[in-house]
């Protein structure tokens, strides 16, 4: 239902994606590891249009699109089947965690609001922050953020969510409840495609790990697989670093 | 020195008062229809639409750069004679005209400076949930823009309440028209002025108060 082919992404004269082929299935969590500057965050964001690929075609749901030929409503429709969360959170400074996670269905599914608000308060109830509906981000510690950040995505109905980070720039402290409400949300069988640095995560989540460096896939298979038993060495050199100063 | 004719001062203030209403009326319509421009002036510098922005730059270059006063009387002495439909142009309309024009140039600046200051990444989280660009500018980027733009604007219709005093040389009886006759007929300038300006002073010192109010409420989602 999600389906990539030959995406590629060129800043300048640096190419950041190199021809990535890459199908996942509904319901399939996904966990994109690799080396900072190989591409991983980027490939996540040309899925939402915030960054313009260079060439390629991307499918989601019944929509596919030439991503040279994509037209304004071709992007708009993109971004509605895809959610996303950022690092660093982005919670809409003026409004409330209620307001953040309804504003999707107010203003681009324009729904009546007290059924958009109900929705939402449901939300809030599974991210277990319903005692914040009315607190401002700038209130909240960074872990009800980004659970928020988590939130709105979730209120999106998108057929994929693409985490980004999500706990990179979390105090430690704050790292577990997000973590446990992505677990959360991979039981329920929420399509997720998901870039961290969180090994321990990958492992007991994934149903795929895919191991990215220079752009391109290196190295894909279930987490057993990826690992215990890397067969690229640039995996295994990855790994055997990241494993050192995060243990799984 | 002679003693002040505190008697005529008294005298004069509710005379003086009546023509407060024009006062008013001339800085708060400048104002309304100078948000509206200016707005609209730096959403056309932000998103850098083509052959409109540089009109725009023009504008806020021109209007910027030359005194508010030879603007007036361009557009009091000046249009009528370039439009011959335009037989006279009051010194109402040419004024709230000119004051648009000069603090919309400078206000589009203020406002475009607020709006490029709003966290980018909220405008990123804003496209990724699907909203048109329109939709991220009214939902998420004005609303944060306008506090952090407010004391400037504040400042700015402060100027523009004080620079309405320029109408009485298109002879507008506004608070300064008035005045200055009044003046004229009594020879008591000092008074007179002095009354006016505490009048003046006082107005703003009550638009201070107002812009307080104003940051309080608007700072309410940013405070712990």
């Amino acid at each position: 239902m999600i389906k990539l082919e030959s995406l590629s992404k060129q800043f300048g004269d640096t190419v950041v994606l190199d021809g990535i082929d890459l199908a996942i299935e509904k319901g399939e969590i996904v966990v994109i590891i690799g080396p900072s500057g190989t591409g991983k965050s980027t490939l996540l964001r040309c899925l939402n249009f915030l960054e313009q690929p260079t060439s390629g075609t991307m499918t989601v749901g019944d929509l596919t699109v030439d991503v040279n030929r994509a037209s304004r409503s071709d992007i708009l429709s993109m971004r509605r089947r895809t959610a996303f969360v950022f690092q660093n959170y982005a919670l809409f400074a003026n409004k409330t965690a209620l307001q953040n996670i309804a504003e999707r269905l107010l203003v681009v599914d324009k729904w009546p609001k007290e059924k958009a608000y109900k929705r939402a308060r449901e939300i809030l109830q599974q991210i277990g922050l319903a005692d914040k509906a009315d607190a401002y981000p700038a209130a909240m510690s960074g872990g009800q953020q980004q659970r928020v950040g988590i939130g709105r995505a979730m209120a999106t109905g998108a057929e994929v969510i693409l985490f980004d980070e999500p706990t990179s720039s979390l105090d430690p402290e704050w790292v577990e409840e997000v973590l446990g409400l992505m677990k959360q949300l991979a039981a329920e069988r929420q399509t997720m495609m998901v870039v961290t640095h969180e090994m321990s995560f990958a492992r007991d989540v994934a149903d795929r790990v895919i191991f990215i460096d220079g752009g391109r896939i290196v190295e894909q298979g279930p987490p057993s697989e990826i690992f215990y038993h890397p067969q690229d060495p640039r995996t295994k050199d990855f790994l055997k670093k990241i494993l050192a100063t995060n243990p799984v | 020195m002679d003693v002040l004719n505190v008697e005529y001062m008294v005298g004069l203030i509710p005379v003086l008062l009546g023509y407060l209403p024009l006062t008013l009326k001339l800085a708060g319509t400048g104002m309304v229809l100078a948000l509206i421009l200016s707005c609209l002036l730096a959403v056309v510098r932000v998103l850098a639409i083509p052959v409109v922005n540089q009109l725009t730059i023009l504008f806020i270059s021109f209007f910027r750069g030359t005194p508010l006063l030879v603007q007036l009387f361009l557009f009091y002495y000046g249009l009528p004679q370039l439009f011959s439909s335009l037989t006279v142009i009051d010194g109402i309309t040419a004024t709230i005209m000119g004051l648009t024009m000069h603090f919309s140039a400078y206000m589009a600046e203020s406002i475009r400076a607020a709006i490029t200051g709003v966290d980018r990444s909220q405008t990123e989280a804003a496209l990724s949930i699907g909203m048109t660009n329109g939709q991220m500018m009214r939902r998420i980027v004005l609303p944060q823009a306008t506090r952090v733009a407010l004391p400037t604007l504040m400042n700015y219709f402060i100027d523009m309440i004080k620079a309405t005093s320029l109408a009485f040389t298109l002879g507008v009886t506004e608070l300064m028209g008035a005045t200055q006759k009044e003046a004229a007929g009594s020879f008591l300038y000092f008074e007179a002025f002095i009354v006016a300006a505490v009048i003046y002073w006082i107005v703003v010192e009550m638009l201070s108060k107002l812009q307080h109010y104003l940051e309080i409420r608007l700072n309410k989602a940013y405070s712990r």
